[in-house]
Order: C-alpha cells, then sequence, then structure tokens
C-alpha cells in the first residue's frame, strides 16, 4: 500500500511494477490456478479477515482507540445485509453492501460515543458492552434472522446486475475486488488531514486539543470508519465466505482474533493488517499439518486447538515485547536487507 | 399487589451473588493498583487453579495437600509472569501491558486444558449449594459461604496491607512506584509477589465458582463479570471491587426479574455493562477510583 504514494514522482518505480504483479497474479491467475480448498478455505477468508483488521487498525492502530466488539459489528453488518435483501427487494448487492457498512457504522458511532469521556482500559470494557448487546438482540429477536430458532441466516446469491457470484473461484473475486477498493479508500483517508488527526489524537490526546484537532469529530469519525469496514467485512463474511452464519459465529473469540491480528500483523499499517491476517489464517492449517506429522494420533483437534491458544498467546507476548510493529516491520527488514534500500522506507 | 418478600429475594440472591464477582475483582485490582496492568488473565488463572486443584484430588491427593500444591503452583505461575511477561515490558504504555495479558490468558487457559483436559469436573467443597430459608427468604449456603470467605479474604488483605512488610511495600509502590524505588524497595520483586498474591485470589475465586459452576472452561469467562465491577467500583480500589460486585450482582438479577420480560429475557450478559458505562458517562474513573491528571 505504500506504494500509491510513491507513485506521485511519476515514473513507476519497482514497488509498483510489484504492486501491478500482484495484482494481475490476484485476478488473473488464482481463481483459474487455485483449488476451490485453497479459494473457499483460505482465500477468502484471509481477505476478509484482512478488511475487519484494516477497520480496527484505523480505530486502534491509528486513533489509538482500543476495541473489543469487533465481532459484533461484523455481525451488524451481516444481519443488516441480510434484512435489507430480505425486506427490499431488487435492492443492488453494491448498494446493499454500502447501505449494511452504513448502519455498522451508526451503530459503531454510537457505541463509540462514550470515547469521548473514556481512555484506555474503560474505553475497551465499554466496547464489551457493544460485543454482548448486538450478539444478544441477534439472537433473541427473531425479526432479524426472518425467525429462524437459532438466529441462523443464509446468504442470498450474490448478484450484480445479470452476473452473478456463485462458485468458489467467483466469490473470491467478488471479495479482492470489495477489499482492495476499500483498502484504497482507507489509504485515502489516511493520508488525508483526518487521518494525521487520527495520528495526534492517539498520540497525545490533549496535546492534539491544544493545537486544534476537533477530538468530537476525530473520534467519531475513527468509530464510524473503522465500524463500516468491519460492517462490510461482516457482509463479506456470511456472503461471500461461510454463506450461513449463526451469532453465536461473532463472539468474544472473533473480536479477538480479529485484534491478534493487528498486534501481530503490525499495529498502525495496512500493509500490516494483510500479513498479520494471512497468518492467522494460515497458521492453524500448518500447525495441525506439523502436529499430526510429528505427533500422530495424539494431536486430536482438542489438542490442536489448545496448542493454537497457547501458540498464538504466547506470539502475541513475544511481539509486544520484541517488535511491537509486527510482522510487517520483520518483512520491511527483511526486504531492505535483500536488496539496497534506494528510498527511506515510509512505514504505511 | 407488589410482592416485597420476592423483591427482598432477589436482591439478596443478587447481592450474594455479586460477591462471587468480588472475589474475581479483587484479583484485578490488587495488580492494577501495583503494577498498573489490568490484567485479562485473572480468568485463566481461576480456571488454571481450579483445575490443577479438582484434577489433584480425582487423581487421589488428599484435600489439603492439593490445596497446598495449587497454592504453589500458582504462586510459582505468578513469579513466573512477572519475570517473563512484565519485566520485559516495563514502562510500556498501559494498553500494550494490557494486551500482553490478552495473549497471557491464551497461553494459561491453553495449557491448563493441556494439561488437564477439557471434559467438565465437579468441585465438592463441603457446602452444598441448597437454599434454605430465612424469614421466608431463599437464601443459598454457597453463597453465604462465599460472601464468609470473602469477608475473610478482605479483612485478611486489610491485616496484610497494615502490619506486614510485604504489604507495606505493596502499598508504597501503588502510592509512588519512583518514590518506592528511591527508598529501596525492588519494584519486580514487590510484583512477583502481588501475581502469586493474585494467584491466591484466583484460586479461592476459582474453588468457589468451581463449586457453583462445575470445573470448565467456562470458568474463565467470569473475568467478563468482573469487569463491569471494576469499572463502577474504580480498577484501584479493594472497597470499589466490593462495593461495585454488590452493586453489579444486584442490578443483574434486578434487571433480569423486572425489566427481562418486556425483552424477552436475558439481559443478565449486558445489563451490567450498560449500568456501568452509564455510570462512567457521570463518574468516568468509577466509584471510588483515582481521579486522572492528565498533563501536556
Amino acid at each position: 500500500m505504500a506504494h500509491l504514494a510513491r507513485t506521485k514522482t511519476g515514473r513507476p518505480t519497482a514497488e509498483t511494477l510489484w504492486i501491478g504483479i500482484g495484482i494481475v497474479v490476484a485476478y488473473g491467475v488464482v481463481p483459474f490456478a487455485g483449488s476451490d480448498y485453497l479459494l473457499d478455505a483460505v482465500l477468502t477468508p484471509f481477505l476478509v479477515l484482512a478488511l475487519a483488521a484494516v477497520g480496527l487498525n484505523v480505530l486502534t492502530g491509528y486513533a489509538g482507540q482500543v476495541s473489543l466488539g469487533s465481532a459484533a459489528f461484523l455481525a451488524v453488518g451481516a444481519y443488516a445485509a441480510y434484512n435489507l435483501h430480505l425486506r427490499v427487494p431488487g435492492l443492488p448487492l453494491l448498494l446493499d453492501l454500502v447501505l449494511a457498512g452504513g448502519i455498522a457504522a451508526a451503530i459503531g458511532i454510537v457505541f463509540g460515543l462514550p470515547s469521548l469521556r473514556l481512555r484506555g482500559f474503560y474505553l475497551a470494557v465499554s466496547t464489551l458492552a457493544a460485543q454482548f448487546f448486538v450478539q444478544w438482540a441477534l439472537t433473541k429477536f427473531g425479526w432479524f434472522s426472518n425467525d429462524n430458532p437459532s438466529g441462523v441466516i443464509d446468504a442470498p446469491v450474490l448478484r450484480i446486475g445479470s452476473v452473478s457470484f456463485t462458485t468458489a473461484a467467483e466469490r473470491y473475486v467478488f471479495s479482492l475486488t470489495i477489499v482492495v477498493v476499500l483498502t484504497l479508500l482507507t489509504l485515502l483517508l489516511l493520508r488525508s488531514q483526518s487521518g494525521r488527526n487520527f495520528i495526534a489524537v492517539r498520540d497525545h490526546e490533549i496535546a492534539a486539543k491544544v493545537v486544534g484537532v476537533p477530538l468530537l469529530r476525530t473520534k467519531l469519525l475513527a468509530f464510524g470508519m473503522s465500524s463500516f469496514l468491519i460492517g462490510v467485512a461482516g457482509v463479506l463474511w456470511a456472503f461471500a465466505y461461510l454463506r450461513t452464519v449463526e451469532p453465536a459465529g461473532f463472539n468474544l473469540d472473533r473480536s479477538f482474533q480479529i485484534l491478534f491480528i493487528i498486534i501481530i500483523g503490525g499495529l498502525a499499517s495496512l500493509r500490516g493488517s494483510f500479513i498479520g491476517a494471512a497468518f492467522i489464517v494460515v497458521f492453524p492449517l500448518l500447525l495441525s499439518r506439523i502436529g499430526a506429522a510429528l505427533l500422530g494420533r495424539v494431536f486430536d483437534s482438542g489438542v490442536l486447538e489448545m496448542s493454537q491458544h497457547i501458540v498464538i498467546g504466547a506470539l502475541i507476548i513475544v511481539f509486544l515485547i520484541a517488535e511491537p510493529r509486527g510482522l510487517i516491520a520483520l518483512w520491511d527488514r527483511a526486504w531492505s536487507a535483500v536488496r539496497p534500500a534506494r528510498r527511506p522506507t515510509i512505514p504505511t | 399487589m407488589f410482592d416485597y418478600q420476592f423483591l427482598i429475594e432477589v436482591l439478596i440472591g443478587g447481592l450474594l451473588s455479586g460477591v462471587m464477582y468480588s472475589l474475581v475483582a479483587i484479583g484485578f485490582v490488587l495488580i492494577y493498583k501495583t503494577s498498573g496492568v489490568l490484567n485479562f488473565a485473572q480468568g485463566a488463572m481461576l480456571l488454571f487453579a481450579a483445575l490443577t486443584f479438582v484434577s489433584l484430588v480425582e487423581r487421589g491427593t488428599p484435600f489439603v495437600a492439593a490445596l497446598a500444591a495449587t497454592l504453589a503452583i500458582m504462586i510459582a505461575l505468578g513469579i513466573a509472569v512477572e519475570r517473563t511477561v512484565l519485566r520485559p515490558l516495563v514502562n510500556q504504555p498501559p494498553i500494550t501491558l494490557f494486551m500482553a495479558t490478552l495473549g497471557l490468558s491464551y497461553v494459561i487457559e491453553g495449557a491448563a486444558q493441556l494439561l488437564w483436559g477439557t471434559q467438565v469436573h465437579g468441585l465438592d467443597i463441603g457446602i452444598s449449594d441448597t437454599p434454605f430459608e430465612v424469614a421466608g427468604v431463599l437464601i443459598s449456603r454457597l453463597d453465604l459461604f462465599a460472601a464468609a470467605v470473602a469477608g475473610g479474604l478482605v479483612a485478611l488483605f486489610a491485616l496484610f496491607f497494615r502490619y506486614t512488610r510485604t504489604g507495606l511495600s505493596f502499598r508504597a509502590v501503588a502510592d509512588d512506584q519512583f518514590a518506592a524505588l528511591a527508598v529501596g524497595l525492588r519494584l519486580p520483586r514487590v510484583w512477583g509477589a502481588v501475581w502469586a498474591v493474585a494467584g491466591i485470589v484466583a484460586l479461592v475465586g476459582g474453588l468457589l465458582w468451581g463449586a457453583r459452576l462445575g470445573v470448565q472452561f467456562s470458568l474463565s469467562l467470569v473475568v467478563l463479570k468482573a469487569l463491569p465491577v471494576l469499572v463502577l467500583g474504580g480498577f484501584d480500589s479493594i472497597a470499589g471491587a466490593i462495593v461495585g460486585g454488590l452493586l453489579v450482582g444486584a442490578i443483574e438479577k434486578l434487571a433480569e426479574v423486572y425489566v427481562g420480560p418486556f425483552f424477552g429475557g436475558g439481559i443478565e450478559v449486558w445489563a451490567a455493562y450498560v449500568v456501568a458505562l452509564g455510570f462512567l458517562l457521570i463518574r468516568p474513573s468509577g466509584l471510588f477510583g483515582q481521579k486522572l491528571v492528565e498533563r501536556v
């Protein structure tokens, strides 16, 4: 993502070349060469989680407001899109997506209001209220899930105009497009005055206020923007990835998972959100392969889950101690070691 | 006619279950007060303690020996946490430390269940969870016992903080870390001791909660019940943890019984959070919490 800024020089750089290659591969090669398993179980969840992590990163990494309620906004997005689709006949999918994100943003702003009075832990605890309240409301009121007894919703077929996205490859392309567009828009926002305000509020709220950063607007924008992105990620999670979701799937563990992605990937780094999401998706798969190879049958699913918890938890601690800037910092360092730096790297 | 007796019964039930929340919250307060860390892993420590104790008893260890062994393990765990997690993170922003304890809670939960298995264990501490009647009001024996234990624990802490060298050094560190350093207190040692004490509190809480819910994974979720307690009472006040616990317990039960039916029930999970949140807007540092003074 850092590459976008550098194209301002007008000359195509090695980085824009790489990004170009990346896009060509992601669109031109992966959907055709990837197996359904790879697309469905690895790449699509990776994209969706990366988008959610980008959303949380706007709030936590850039604006410095810790949230433990991300899964609630995933759920709001998913259920809002489902209901809009169900109750507004003929609503175009993209509009549905944007409206669902908008509803998530509105709810995010409501739950962000306490941030005007609260700091740090007190705020983190108050975002838990969003987590519990949303999950409860979705289970309790049948209206949200069209009176399904356990709150389960089935996603409609993704269709834009006459094009429908049904196969694994098509749903991957759909997610990819949404994620790329929204990430670029987020990047623009972060590079604007608002984005700089976020960082000012994060680094020193009082100082930011003194130099004239509008705290109210900045914080609510961060909450709204973040919830919008997470809400859209929720729609993708429900419509493009799982296609059948229930409120219990959006529990506190999911919120923590997204928080872990940005800690491991790198706080205040959009590229970090992607690396972190890739890690969180691939790591359990790798661990189960390695565990099964080393320990054989002793390594059942229970042991797998527990060792996964232990390793992820330990990694969080190790990263916070050894490299608070996350995997992305390791990546950048490795990258600059491989090739001589022509320009100083600007972390994004 | 309004049923006052029922109201009193609900209220007492709520207050007593609130004491159980206080037991968890006290563990948080101890650590927060002395080291400024909100220890999310307190729930995991509770689970770890209860699971270790139950597994030892089930393997034929006598009650007292199992208690002593678990106590020793919890103290060792506390000291190990200080060495491996807190010491390298000294002087980091509080929110970083919080996230580290989030990771820690995953490690402890995973380790506890990897070691002792994930099945539900019954825990019998010799107090039955049956209610008895006082003046027409039903009261649970276990609740009453828990309240007595909590009371005893708080009294013990009061004495400990007043008369022992370690207790005094805890207070000194809580008051002013730099001054404590200047008079020669060893901060890492004090922190290690605080985590060990928090481990002991976790053991007490774990046994009581385990006796009620059975010893299983969901035990670590009581941490989520303790958070609104902390918000109400303030993160750095033991008295706040007790009062907050009582308030949260009472609010939860009253809300569930009198407000719940309008929403179809189940509001217990978030009622406390909403009340705590509303309260925070008026007093951002809780009932007894220290006011934050910020300078540029």
